[in-house]
């Protein structure tokens, strides 16, 4: 079996992170790192490979579009045991909105038959969290999203989602696309062993023209949509705290909530 | 001027308040109309409900062959909409199935989405839409540029505003493809209904989080003397005191209320990202080092329970 996991390099969300002067997303000037949510998908692959008969027959690839140093999420992902990893970096692509990251990643997964493809449920930056539906989409896959529960058997696959309004249990067959959140269990720390082994692993970097995208539809320039402006937003004033003593804070707040007009 | 087409956010028939404020934003840009999916017989029903704020046109897709799958199918069905009736934007709730059904729509029309906006504007024809980003460091003005403007919108960015509509049932049938039928929904457990308001929707918030040490009582008894929706941070989640349903922050729901009021929580850059845009925020906590009090209005040091049992006492004594 041969799973893709899609890994986001992303700003360091306790970093300074901000816009450049073309409104896009400073990724270079900034700490960055692995999506944090990522390694949730990274640690469900890596549970499915290790409950394979034989861990040799799952082959997971971490797959990771971005800036030169976003080579860092790949080789996170090979330190927590991916096998192999695949970095698409081409200057082209800097400023792509989702819908061309998807076309990227899609071309990437087009190349071998993948199983199963893998994705956390959001990114920590853009946060957007329709990565997944749109690679189901572009692979006419189905998709078994925001999962947190994922089971394999054969070519089958059942995930639980927890939703709104209903906890569902969802079923699938192989290929297919399937996304977990931060319920799906604690992702693991890279091992001395792992961080020495994964220097030695296989890491492929492409360029667009490896996959055979043309670099015109992506970029900023060709993204569907447009920012107009970004705000700092102002931080909040600073509010009046008081100290509570033999009831005074509760009184003071209900005060608070009453000239307030909430009670 | 030309179709706005707002998605029903509904519980089998019954729809939700979402609804009439993307029915309010879809005013500001064109002529509202409502697509609804779920069961036939609810049409007319629903119809009655949506044109007191302003829908033309009420689009009924009966989900009876939808309804079994995830996502997928919906897709299919509004681009089948979207091909007859060339709106000049889609607006669907910012739930986690209505941006995949967004995400999937997008690609299949060849148009641009905008996810979670908070506000919306039109600039002539076009929508600007606004959007909290960063954990709320930021606002972003954007529009879509190319194809049908596809905008996932959260709850609570408008007030709704009434408006009569000619309420026109349309009755749409779609086909749906087997490949959009490859994810099968095999088990359904409902929700328990909770009593309160829903979390998103909700004027107030009370929420908890490991100061609670999992006694969250103190929590529930003033959000319910408030009339609020109850919430919890990702550490009371984790410890499993409350489902994750209540979990605020990335990767719990964002809540944008009139109030807020933390308790026990220390407000840590992924709880700030769940409601930071809050109008009011108060935060009751045991250390005045948290960084939840960088953000208040109005802050008490102590603990939450013996403060908010006595603010419970006192709003009901208040309300009479």
């Amino acid at each position: 079996m041969k799973i893709a996991v899609c890994v986001k390099y992303v700003p360091d969300a306790t970093g300074d992170r901000h816009f450049e002067d073309d409104k896009t997303v400073d990724r270079v000037g900034v700490d960055g790192l692995l999506s944090e949510l990522d390694e949730y998908a990274v640690e469900q692959a890596l549970q499915i490979k290790e409950k394979a008969e034989s861990a040799d027959d799952v082959e997971v690839t971490a797959i990771c579009v971005g800036p030169e140093a976003a080579v860092d999420a790949v080789r996170k992902a090979l330190q927590m045991g991916a096998d192999q990893g695949v970095h698409v970096v081409d200057d082209a692509i800097a400023g792509s909105d989702a819908i061309a990251t998807s076309l990227v990643l899609a071309k990437v997964i087009e190349k071998d038959a993948y199983d199963l493809v893998m994705c956390g449920m959001a990114s920590t930056d853009g946060s957007m969290s329709v990565v997944p539906a749109m690679l189901a989409e572009r692979l006419s896959l189905p998709q078994l999203t925001l999962a947190s529960k994922v089971e394999t058997q054969g070519d089958q696959v059942r995930i639980q989602r927890d939703g709104d309004v209903a906890t569902e249990v969802v079923g699938g067959t192989m290929p297919l696309v399937i996304s977990v959140t931060d319920q799906s269990g604690e992702a693991r720390y890279p091992s001395f062993k792992g961080i020495m082994a994964a220097k030695k692993k296989p890491l492929e970097t492409l360029s667009l023209s490896d996959l055979g995208v043309d670099a015109g539809d992506v970029g900023l320039s060709v993204a569907w949509t447009e920012v107009e402006e970004t705000t700092a937003r102002p931080p909040r004033e600073a509010g009046e705290i008081v100290k509570d003593e033999e009831g005074s804070g509760a009184k003071a707040l209900a005060d608070f909530l009453a000239a307030k007009k909430f009670i | 001027m030309s179709q706005i087409l707002v998605v029903v956010d509904h519980a089998e028939g019954a729809v939700k308040k979402p609804t009439y404020e993307m029915l309010t934003l879809a005013a500001r840009v064109g002529e509202p109309s409502a697509v609804f999916i779920g069961p036939k017989d609810k049409g007319s029903e629903v119809a009655e409900a949506v044109k007191k704020y302003g829908a033309g046109t009420v689009y009924v897709v009966d989900d009876a062959e939808l309804k079994g799958y995830l996502v997928a199918p919906k897709a299919e069905a509004l681009q089948q909409i979207i091909e007859q009736v060339s709106p000049g934007a889609v607006l669907i709730a910012s739930s986690a199935e209505g941006k995949e059904i967004a995400g999937r729509l997008a690609i299949k029309t060849g148009s641009g989405l905008i996810t979670d906006a908070v506000d919306l504007e039109a600039d002539g024809d076009t929508p600007v839409t606004t959007q909290s980003v960063f954990a709320g460091s930021y606002t972003v003005k954007a529009k879509v540029t190319r194809g049908t403007p596809i905008i996932t919108v959260k709850p609570n960015s408008a007030t709704p505003q009434e408006a009569e509509g000619a309420g026109t049932v349309e009755e749409v049938s779609v086909t749906v493809s087997d490949a959009a039928k490859g994810a099968q929904i095999v088990a359904s457990q409902p929700r328990k209904a909770t009593g309160r308001p829903e979390l998103t929707e909700a004027a107030i918030v009370v929420s908890g989080g490991r100061g609670t040490g999992g006694k969250f009582e103190p929590v529930e008894d003033l959000a319910d003397a408030l009339g609020a929706a109850v919430g919890a941070s990702r550490a009371a989640v984790d410890s499993g005191w409350k489902p994750h349903s209540y979990q605020i922050g990335q990767t719990g729901k964002t809540v944008s209320p009139q109030l807020y009021i933390a308790a026990g929580i220390s407000g840590a850059i992924q709880h700030r990202a769940g409601m930071q845009t809050s109008k009011t925020i108060v935060a009751v906590n045991k250390d005045e080092e948290a960084p939840i009090f960088e953000l208040v209005d109005f802050g008490v040091v102590g603990d939450l329970h013996t403060v908010l049992p006595a603010v419970t006492e006192e709003v009901k004594q208040r309300k009479g």
